[in-house]
Order: C-alpha cells, then sequence, then structure tokens
C-alpha cells in the first residue's frame, strides 16, 4: 500500500514543478481547443466588413447549397430562444449575433454549421450581407465629444458589487466617468515652483494566447454542458444561466488547461453563441477561432494619458492631475471596472497631497478591448513614469533620488485615501536601483552607438470585493483532493493550492490532486484575473484545508487519541471506520473587507486588500543611424508578499516582462478605416526568443503579505508595470530624445533622431 | 472512401500505419482525426509559431501547412512518440526541470526542435540555441527557462551516451 507519510511543513516555498508538467512535455495534456464530441458540428462565423452599419439583408441561398452544410443562422433564429440576447459584466450591451446594426468590422453577424469544418468555412465566405454604412468614430479622445454615437442607449448589467453604480444613459459614448478628488490641486498648482504638463499615447494590442479563443456546448434541450477555454467559469454559468432564464444548476461550464489567457478569456467570449447554436440544433457545437479572428474579439485598450505635475523647489511633487481615455471598442466588455481601478492609481506610487482624476471609459467602432495583463496599467505607469522620468531630468534630479523623494510609503494615504500597507515600492525601486548598479560610473557608448539606462516603478490596487470558495476532500488513505474554480491557464495554480493545502495538511504537495473547474462540482469563484487568486482563492484554499484539518483532529479525538498525537491520517480512518472508508470535507471562502469609492470624490478607507508592485531598470545601446535598439540589460523585481513556488514566481515575472516588451516595442494593431490590416504572425510581431534581452534578472523583494496566505499575494501581472517607461527613459538618457507614444519602433527612433537635429524625415 | 481521398502508408512513430487521406486535409489533420494524436496543434495557421510542428524523415515540418497526403512512404515522429509513457526522453526531463514552460501549447514544438539542434550540435551555444528555436513562439514567453532547458538536455545527453 502506498504510504502517506507526515511531514512537518515546508510545502509553501518550494520550488516543485508544476503538477501537470508531464503531460504538458508529452502532448497529452488536455485543452478544449483538441477536444471533440460524438455527432459534433463546428460553427464558422460570417463577421461583419463594416465599422458601422445598418444591416440591410442577409443572403443565405448561395452559402445553403454548399453540400454538407447543416444550418446558417442568425440573429432571428437567435431571438426565437433568447428573446434578449445581449451580454456583458459591466454593460448587457453585446448581441450574440449582430442585431439590425454592426457595431465594427470583425463583428460577428451569422454563423454557418456542419460537420466538417472546412465546409462551413467555404459557405461562410459566401454568405452576402448588405449593410447601409454609417459613420464611425475610432480614437477615443474624438468619442467623448463625437456626434457619432456608438451605442443609442446604454443598458448597465448590474451583476458585479463594485459596477453597480453604472447608469444607463442615452446619446454617449462615455461609458464611464470615474472621477477622483483629493486636497486641492488648484491651490497646489498655483503656488508650484514648477508646472509640467504631458501627454502619452498607447496603442491597441491583444493577447493571442497560442491556444485561440474556443468552446463547445452539448445539450438536451432542458440542461447544457460548456467545455470552454474560459478564465471564469462561474461568471459563464451566471450568464448563461440568465440568457436562457435557466436556474444556475443546469448549466455545466466545463475548463480544463487553458493554452494562454491573459485576460482575454474572461467573461462571456463564445460561450453564449455555442450555447444558442447548440440549442437551435441540438447537437454539440464547437467554435475554434483561427489566429486571424482573434484579431476581432478582444484587445488591449489604446489610451491617451494626460498627466500635469506641480512640483516645489525641494523636488516634492505636490500636486497632480490625470485625465485618461480608455478606447474601449464597440462593446464594454470589462473596460468599465479598467477605468475606475486602474485610474485610481493614475497618479503612481507617490506621496501626493492634492489630486485630481478624471478616467473616462469610451466606445469606438473598434473591435473591443477589455483586460490583459494589467487592467489598465501598464498603460498608466507608461505614462506616468515617463512624466516622472522628465521632471526629474528638468529639474537636474537623479531619477531614481526623484522617485525616492516622492515615493509612497506604509502608513501614507493613497490616491484614494486608503493608508498604504505592504506596498513594497520603495524596496522595489531600491533593489531594481541595486541590481543594475544605478550609482556606479556607466558607459556612454561611442561614435554611432549610444548607451543609456532607465528605471521605472508601478502598482496596482487587487480588485475588490471579489468571492473565491473552495473545497479539501481527505480520502482514507490521507491522501487530498482540493476543488477549486481557479483557471490554470499556464500560471502555476494548480501547484501553488496544491502547496497551501500540503502546508495546512503536511503532506507532501505532490500528493494533493486538483480537481479542475467544473460548475457541477468546483465551487463558485469570481474568475481567473487581476492576480487575484493566489490571495482570494489561496486563502478559501487554506480556510479548507483548516477546516478539514480541524475535522481530523475531532475525528482523532473520537477514536480516542490524545491531544496532538502523530498518527498518520490512514490509520484514523480505520480506527473510525474499520476499514479504508470514508471522506473527510473540508469548506472555505473569502471575500474581503471593502469601502466603494466615493462617487463624487473616489475616496475609500479601504479600497483593496493587497496592492502589488513592479520595477524594471534596463540597460540598452541604440544604434544612432538606423534607431535600431538592443536591450543589454534587463532588472524585473516584484514585490509579491512571499513566493509560495518561487521557481514559477521567477517565470511569471519574465515572461510576463517579456511580453510587455512586446507591447513596448513592435506589437501594434494597425486599422483603415476600422479594419485591422495585420491580424496575423506575419504581420504584427510578438517576441520570440531572438528578442530577449541580452541579460535577464528577475527577482522578489523579501516581503510578508500582512493578510495573505502564508503571506502570499498576485504576482502574475507585476512584471509587466515597468517595462515600457524603463525603456522610454532609457532611449532618452542614451539620445536625448523622449518618445511618447508606444511601440518605440526603429523608425520611431530615428525620426525623433532626425526631428531632434532639425531634419524630420518625410512622412 | 470517397473518390478524392487517396491511401497512404507510412511510419507513424515506429509503426507501420495505411490510412486515407483527402487532398486537403494537412499533417496536423492526419494526425489529430485519424490517429488521436493532438501534440501537434495549429495555432497560427502559417508556419510561424511552431505549435503544429511534426518530423517527417528526420526533418522538423509544420504540420499545419504540411499536406497529409506527403506523408506517403515516409517516416513521422510526433511528441508522444519521444516516451512511452514510463521513462521521459531527456530533452523532456529537462523542460520539466528547468520549469521551461507555462500554458504547455507550444512546449511540444520546442521539445521536437530542441531535440534537431542536439542531433546536429550537441553542445550548442546560446546562438545556435536561439538560431534553431528562432521558429517556435512562446506567448507565456519561457525563452530564459527554454534556453536553460535546452543546456541542460544537452549535459543529459551527454551522460547517456558516455
Amino acid at each position: 500500500m502506498n504510504q502517506i507519510t507526515p511531514i512537518r511543513s515546508g510545502q509553501v516555498g518550494r520550488s516543485i514543478p508544476r503538477l501537470e508538467a508531464t503531460s504538458k512535455v508529452t502532448g497529452r495534456v488536455e485543452y478544449v481547443h483538441t477536444m471533440r464530441l460524438p455527432r459534433m458540428l463546428t460553427a464558422k462565423l460570417v463577421r461583419s466588413t463594416v465599422a458601422s452599419g445598418r444591416i440591410k439583408s442577409i443572403d443565405i441561398e448561395a452559402a445553403s447549397k454548399v453540400p454538407g452544410v447543416y444550418r446558417i443562422v442568425t440573429s432571428e433564429d437567435i431571438v426565437k430562444i433568447i428573446p434578449h440576447p445581449y451580454y456583458g459584466p459591466a454593460f448587457h450591451d453585446q448581441p450574440i449575433l449582430a442585431i439590425d446594426k454592426v457595431h465594427y468590422v470583425g463583428e460577428p453577424v451569422a454563423a454557418v454549421l456542419a460537420s466538417d469544418p472546412h465546409v462551413a468555412e467555404e459557405a461562410a465566405r459566401l454568405v452576402v450581407v448588405d449593410y447601409e454604412e454609417l459613420p464611425a468614430v475610432f480614437d477615443e479622445v474624438e468619442a467623448q465629444k463625437s456626434k457619432v454615437v456608438v451605442h443609442e442607449q446604454l443598458k448597465p448589467a448590474g451583476t458585479f458589487p463594485d459596477l453597480k453604480h453604472l447608469h444607463g444613459v442615452r446619446d454617449t459614448n462615455v461609458a464611464l466617468d470615474f472621477q477622483l478628488k483629493r486636497g486641492d490641486s488648484g491651490k497646489a498648482f498655483a503656488e508650484a515652483d514648477h508646472v509640467f504638463e504631458h501627454t502619452f499615447k498607447t496603442q491597441q494590442v491583444l493577447h493571442v494566447p497560442l491556444e485561440p479563443y474556443v468552446s463547445i456546448a452539448e445539450t438536451n434541450g432542458t440542461s447544457m454542458t460548456i467545455h470552454t477555454a474560459s478564465q471564469s467559469p462561474s461568471f459563464v454559468r451566471l450568464e448563461i444561466a440568465r440568457l436562457l432564464g435557466w436556474p444556475e444548476n443546469r448549466v455545466r461550464v466545463r475548463v480544463p488547461f487553458l493554452g494562454g489567457g491573459f485576460g482575454g478569456k474572461l467573461y462571456i467570449k463564445l460561450e453564449a453563441l455555442v450555447a444558442a447554436l447548440s440549442l437551435i440544433v441540438l447537437r454539440p457545437v464547437k467554435i475554434s477561432l483561427t489566429m486571424e479572428e482573434q484579431f476581432y474579439t478582444l484587445t488591449k485598450h489604446a489610451s491617451t494619458f494626460r498627466i500635469k505635475s506641480a512640483v516645489n523647489k525641494d523636488g516634492k511633487v505636490t500636486a497632480r492631475e490625470c485625465e485618461v481615455w480608455w478606447n474601449g471598442g464597440a462593446y464594454a466588455d470589462i473596460g468599465p471596472r479598467i477605468t475606475q481601478k486602474s485610474g485610481f492609481t493614475a497618479p503612481g506610487p507617490y506621496d501626493i497631497d492634492n489630486i485630481k482624476i478624471d478616467s473616462y471609459a469610451l466606445y469606438t467602432n473598434l473591435p473591443p478591448a477589455g483586460a490583459l495583463r494589467g487592467f489598465g496599467i501598464p498603460q498608466l505607469v507608461w505614462a506616468y513614469e515617463s512624466h516622472t522620468d522628465l521632471i526629474a531630468r528638468a529639474l537636474g534630479m537623479d531619477p531614481v533620488e526623484f522617485r525616492r523623494e516622492n515615493i509612497l510609503r506604509d502608513g501614507r494615504p493613497q490616491a484614494t485615501g486608503t493608508i498604504v500597507k505592504d506596498m513594497g515600492a520603495e524596496a522595489c525601486l531600491e533593489r531594481a536601483a541595486q541590481l543594475i548598479n544605478w550609482t556606479a560610473p556607466f558607459d556612454r557608448g561611442k561614435g554611432t552607438i549610444k548607451r543609456g539606462r532607465g528605471i521605472a516603478v508601478g502598482f496596482k490596487a487587487s480588485i475588490s470585493p471579489t468571492t473565491s470558495v473552495a473545497v479539501v476532500n481527505v480520502a482514507a488513505d490521507g491522501s487530498a483532493t482540493l476543488f477549486c474554480g481557479t483557471v490554470d491557464m499556464g500560471q502555476g495554480s494548480d501547484t501553488a493550492m496544491a502547496q497551501l493545502v500540503a502546508e495546512v495538511l503536511n503532506i507532501p504537495a505532490e500528493l494533493v490532486h486538483v480537481v479542475h473547474s467544473d460548475t457541477d462540482i468546483t465551487p463558485y469563484d469570481m474568475a481567473t484575473l487581476g492576480s487575484r487568486s493566489t490571495f482570494h482563492m489561496g486563502l478559501a484554499v487554506k480556510r479548507a484545508a483548516e477546516d478539514a484539518k480541524a475535522k481530523l483532529e475531532a475525528m482523532a479525538k473520537e477514536v480516542g487519541l490524545p491531544p496532538g498525537s502523530n498518527v498518520p491520517i490512514r490509520e484514523l480512518f480505520e480506527r473510525k471506520y474499520k476499514m479504508q472508508a470514508g471522506t473527510v470535507v473540508g469548506t472555505g471562502d473569502y471575500i474581503p473587507p471593502y469601502v466603494p469609492p466615493d462617487h463624487s470624490n473616489g475616496q475609500s478607507d479601504n479600497v483593496t486588500p493587497f496592492w502589488m508592485v513592479g520595477a524594471t531598470a534596463v540597460e540598452i545601446e541604440i544604434d544612432t543611424e538606423t534607431g535600431h535598439m538592443r536591450i543589454e540589460r534587463m532588472i524585473n523585481v516584484a514585490d509579491v508578499g512571499r513566493a509560495i513556488n518561487p521557481q514559477i514566481v521567477e517565470t511569471q515575472l519574465s515572461g510576463a516582462a517579456i511580453m510587455q516588451l512586446g507591447f513596448t516595442t513592435t506589437e501594434k494593431m494597425e486599422f483603415e478605416a476600422g479594419q485591422v490590416t495585420n491580424a496575423s504572425f506575419a504581420d504584427y510581431k510578438i517576441p520570440g526568443i531572438q528578442d530577449l534581452p541580452d541579460s535577464m534578472t528577475s527577482v522578489v523583494v523579501d516581503a510578508n503579505q500582512h493578510n495573505g496566505p502564508f503571506g502570499a499575494k498576485g504576482v502574475g501581472e507585476s512584471g509587466t508595470f515597468g517595462v515600457s517607461p524603463a525603456i522610454a527613459n532609457a532611449v532618452e538618457d542614451a539620445i536625448g530624445v523622449r518618445i511618447t507614444s508606444l511601440p518605440i519602433t526603429p523608425e520611431k527612433i530615428y525620426r525623433a533622431i532626425r526631428a531632434a537635429q532639425n531634419e524630420p524625415l518625410e512622412d | 472512401m470517397g473518390p478524392m481521398k487517396k491511401t497512404i502508408s507510412f511510419q507513424l512513430n515506429g509503426r507501420p500505419v495505411t490510412v486515407d487521406v483527402a487532398p486537403h486535409h494537412t499533417l496536423v489533420e492526419l494526425l489529430q482525426n485519424e490517429f488521436d494524436l493532438f501534440g501537434a496543434r495549429e495555432s497560427c495557421a502559417q508556419g510561424l509559431c511552431g505549435c503544429c510542428t511534426a518530423v517527417v524523415n528526420g526533418e522538423a515540418v509544420s504540420g499545419c501547412l504540411y499536406l497529409a497526403s506527403f506523408v506517403d512512404g515516409a517516416t513521422v515522429e510526433t511528441v508522444e512518440g519521444l516516451s512511452d509513457g514510463a521513462k521521459l526522453d531527456p530533452v523532456q526531463e529537462a523542460f520539466i526541470e528547468a520549469g521551461a514552460f507555462q500554458c504547455g501549447f507550444c512546449t511540444p514544438g520546442f521539445i521536437l526542435m530542441t531535440k534537431q539542434l542536439l542531433d546536429a550540435h550537441p553542445a550548442p551555444d546560446d546562438d545556435q540555441i536561439r538560431h534553431y528555436l528562432a521558429g517556435n513562439l512562446c506567448r507565456c514567453a519561457a525563452y530564459p527557462e527554454i534556453v536553460k532547458a535546452v543546456k541542460l538536455a544537452a549535459s543529459k545527453r551527454q551522460k547517456v551516451a558516455a
């Protein structure tokens, strides 16, 4: 018999390989991408070719004649089974298939079903949709005042507690206008020794997980199972049940492993459509997007950030005003949460008494934007850390010293008024500066090759308030099974959660089995997003394991063992049930305390249960004859509390930083009249192994999150925060020019060099 | 068998197989539809990401672009052929020990290309590693760990050979 020997502890802090490592290296791990069901049909989508238009007609005649086509579905068929087929986490604005109007190029208009995907694809090309084109708006700043209105009426969803305040309004593109006021910024600006104002822009980019969006639905007409590559199975169940008017327990959502997510596979993507299609045909239906179609599904907000600071003669920032426009595209998705939750950190991790923030979520006629590894934070850090560097340079101060002078320390209020605790901005800044030898003499290059270095630090509040629930079963042989809805999309959550259970129960983490999201079995979890799982689900898991442990201790007492006896769990069960039988079930849940920001001034005593911090420092060289940049060294430092699995944490940090390096240097969705023109890996360049910095170091600072599970907190996004501004700051350090919009391409650098020489290149 | 189909025979992971293929089907579709082998996966569909890598007659190919009928008479190896379930290939072991993946979707392609690299260069330097793996993309960006894994695999293979 397999002996499970009790061990003392030390499961948290071990760099064990991922529990599923063997199935990943053998190619046998389960993804929805590779899943198929008997009698399954594949749906291929007909997508809008105009950015804004009224649908005059949909001609399916030629497509229906393609041999093998099973059915062609439009919104007319959808409304027969779902009378109000609109979904979304913030607004119920997105139709399952376009109804009367289309709002962006690529919006799904019709679905063609066939057993053979090639047949469905060919037939989809033969569907002819006639549009009356309407005026469109694309720019986020223009959208605020434009007469062109993307949606005539806005319908708030009212699902999440932090978005209860959204209003149903008409004739505006502003989905949310978040305002924060602290102190008296007007007075501080009037009295300032120096005033600095800059505007920074970020471009529209996207997640492109290598497993593209994919969902399968199967139904007998009265209950339904959805197998989906989703980061939020509980939300999918809630939303599908709402759309169908069914109780939640008739919708089962199953999620195996994800081939990447990064915030894209959140809320609802294809699930409502496959659910509707499977109900219409009463056969399993799969939709598996192509790489190109991902460009029409969800993106990261382009943004414009106007930032203005008042600074006194000693280099202390006395006031900051931030105005941020978020380009949400045609459907709000989770943009309003980004606008608010990220918006309130727009002044950066600095101790500033007088603050004014306006953060606007805008609708435009572009593909929808949502969460992407940072929930808006990288866009903000890009602006405030570029701005911070510009101020330091203008004042003749060392950029690290200027930051040190102004950094927000524990015990001081953040812009919302919440007193920060365990927010390691200073520690991360100092460690990054130390690792890059900031105070040592620096070789500035020679001839046409110039060298420079830059540093940046950013922070984020965890999204609050959100709920996680977990169950831990202990079997009669002492092995444990964890039921938790956290989705492992590569971040290693299965392994980290198993380590938490193992730490509590004093068993090796390798012996904990983690049951993947299946809403028939795993309890509610808000979603796998925003670096929330380690903290929120981690606490629920820890409580569930502690509950199981308490029940085991009660069982020991019941069978007559003295307190503190070290009898193996297996023997406890044998003594009680007279054989290897029985189960101990432990449960736990967690929702953090939270005070919503006041709607008039954005103030809150407790806006988040924890803060995450990331700092980056780089050394670069630039060829001034070509604008080509090489990153010689990159240092990433984060405050993750206590690392549960140091090896996985390091990979998360460097992976996030390299992803952000793509958003900083090469990635940009190009548009013409709302049509994305580079929707493939041939034209949209993500980082490959050749794009790595010559040397890369990713470390955590020594930290303990006082309210986290064993001192831990989130890590998935922190590595992205500082990358873009650190590079822009290094560019200025090297060649004296400032890039204010992403991405920082060789062409942009070279143009800036020529412009600085008064010899600008022609467009 | 439809009129368009063609019967082909080839060696798949060391075993002879015979199957009917449609002319427009790719190697990935053949492996998935006829043999339930899912280690080669289509992602970018342009031969740029390496997720669909399979080895035909000893050369790595992009299975999303390589037509199924072209493997008639060939030897085909996939990631599933590297281990019998009991013992992993040294390259697979190295990827686990170095933590060289996150979501795992691209991993079979990286492992097969690493084997190709080590067959040609048993002790590769950084430039050779980057050159051989330039056609494989990892959106989780576990590249630093992948470089470590390749070096670890090289030393494991040399130990086996010694």
